[in-house]
């Protein structure tokens, strides 16, 4: 049986997400066994791929260039699933919503600079007006929220999505778990 | 016979229960094991129907009431738990969810917040409405307590609790529809009431709109359950 293809995406997200991804420690080498990783920051890839079976997308969609990103994932993906309150609900990214993306950069970059006050403005991609959950933009098949989702809730829902099995998500996380 | 209790026998979730004339649903459901979610009430404060969330089902009626308020009659029969009413009970969570700024991972009621607990209970794990992000204030002026305005449900417990225990109603509500407010007093701000500092309130908010300055973290839990003590040893006086 050849293995899954497996992504796992970084969007506007601190990669608390990740970081729990990786704290199923040696469960890893269980999922390594069934599934190939094949885009991550966590590899190498640069460009998504085009079969992807399951991709694990972290963070909210915040700029110009997430929502490329979501758009194209989602064109190529099976099975997508939104990980943490920051893909979910948008979470600690979207506390600018209120205040709106001048205001923040101006208090960034040009009041709390000492030197070279400029709003970049070349290279980083443009902020959107708010930011918004995964789901605002594209569908997304199964929600686990929480921040993070604890390695217990990634090895449990993972294993069953793997495996086609039943997964109740609320008896694992919840927002803000 | 004229003087003794009148006793109402009702059929509450296919469970066959009997209850005193004027027993709300809702008071009759738990007294015999029956949960049914709530939000706005809270034993000890005088019931409103505001959130919504206790909506049942009456056979032989098409239209859902609040358990909370309506009172039973004799053979009604109650369903607490439906598809339709778990439909209705999401969807309000969700309008609340949407309405405001709740962000439970850096919310001081994180973990003790029972909006939280019960979009959990009830299965949410997404909002489906979009967010409306409003710009809300943080009032910080009083010197023991914080009212943070992104996290309110307006399921006013504190207007009630300042009024019908505290008797001092520094807390009312302001405004109409998507822009009410709670506001102290004459919407002035809190530190310069006339707030009797008791913390009645802090205790009985549901999320973490109103809290206690001296707690940091998340480390906050609320402890609501002195009313109905506050109000039976009143009672016995």
């Amino acid at each position: 049986m050849s293995k899954l293809k497996l992504a796992t995406v970084w969007l506007d997200g601190c990669s608390g997400c990740h970081m729990s991804f990786l704290d199923m420690d040696e469960r890893l080498l269980e999922l390594a066994e069934i599934v190939d990783v094949v885009y991550s920051p966590l590899v190498d890839t640069k460009e998504y791929p085009d079969e992807v079976d399951i991709a694990l997308v972290e963070g909210a969609v915040s700029s110009v260039d997430d929502e490329k990103k979501i758009r194209k994932i989602r064109a190529h993906t099976k099975m997508l699933v939104a990980i943490g309150d920051c893909a979910i609900t948008g979470n600690v990214p979207s506390m600018r919503n209120p205040i709106g993306p001048e205001a923040i950069l101006d208090r960034a970059y040009i009041q709390n600079a000492s030197a070279q006050q400029q709003i970049p403005c070349e290279i980083v991609p443009k902020l959107l007006r708010v930011v918004r959950p995964i789901h605002e933009f594209v569908k997304v098949d199964v929600y686990l929220p929480g921040c993070p989702p604890s390695a217990e809730t990634f090895h449990t829902a993972l294993t069953a999505l793997v495996n086609g099995g039943p997964l109740d998500i609320s008896a694992l996380t919840r927002f803000g778990a | 016979m004229s003087n003794g209790v009148d006793v109402k026998t009702l059929i509450i979730d296919e469970q066959e229960v009997s209850a005193r004339r004027g027993q709300t649903i809702l008071e009759v459901a738990r007294e015999n094991g029956i949960s049914i979610p709530t939000l706005c009430h809270l034993p000890g404060l005088s019931n409103v129907g505001a959130c919504r969330l206790c909506m049942v089902e009456i056979k032989g009626s098409n239209k859902l009431l609040p358990a909370c308020v309506a009172t039973v009659f004799e053979s009604m029969e109650v369903s607490t738990d439906s598809e339709r009413l778990r439909k209705h009970r999401r969807m309000i969570l969700e309008m609340l969810f949407a309405e405001r700024n709740h962000i439970c991972a850096v919310c001081v009621s994180n973990g003790h917040c029972e909006l939280q607990t019960l979009a959990q209970e009830q299965g949410l794990t997404h909002i489906r409405l979009p967010y409306r992000n409003p710009d809300l204030p943080v009032d910080a002026s009083h010197e023991r307590f914080t009212v943070d305005h992104n996290r309110c449900i307006l399921c006013t417990r504190c207007v009630r609790v300042c009024a019908e225990v505290e008797g001092a109603h520094v807390w009312d509500v302001m405004g109409r529809g998507i822009n009410c407010m709670i506001i102290t007093d004459l919407h002035e701000e809190w530190g310069s009431s006339t707030c009797t500092r008791c913390g009645k309130c802090v205790q009985v908010c549901p999320t973490g709109a109103l809290f206690d300055k001296s707690k940091i973290g998340s480390d906050h839990p609320k402890y609501p359950d002195f009313l109905p003590y506050l109000n039976l040893m009143r009672e016995a006086q």
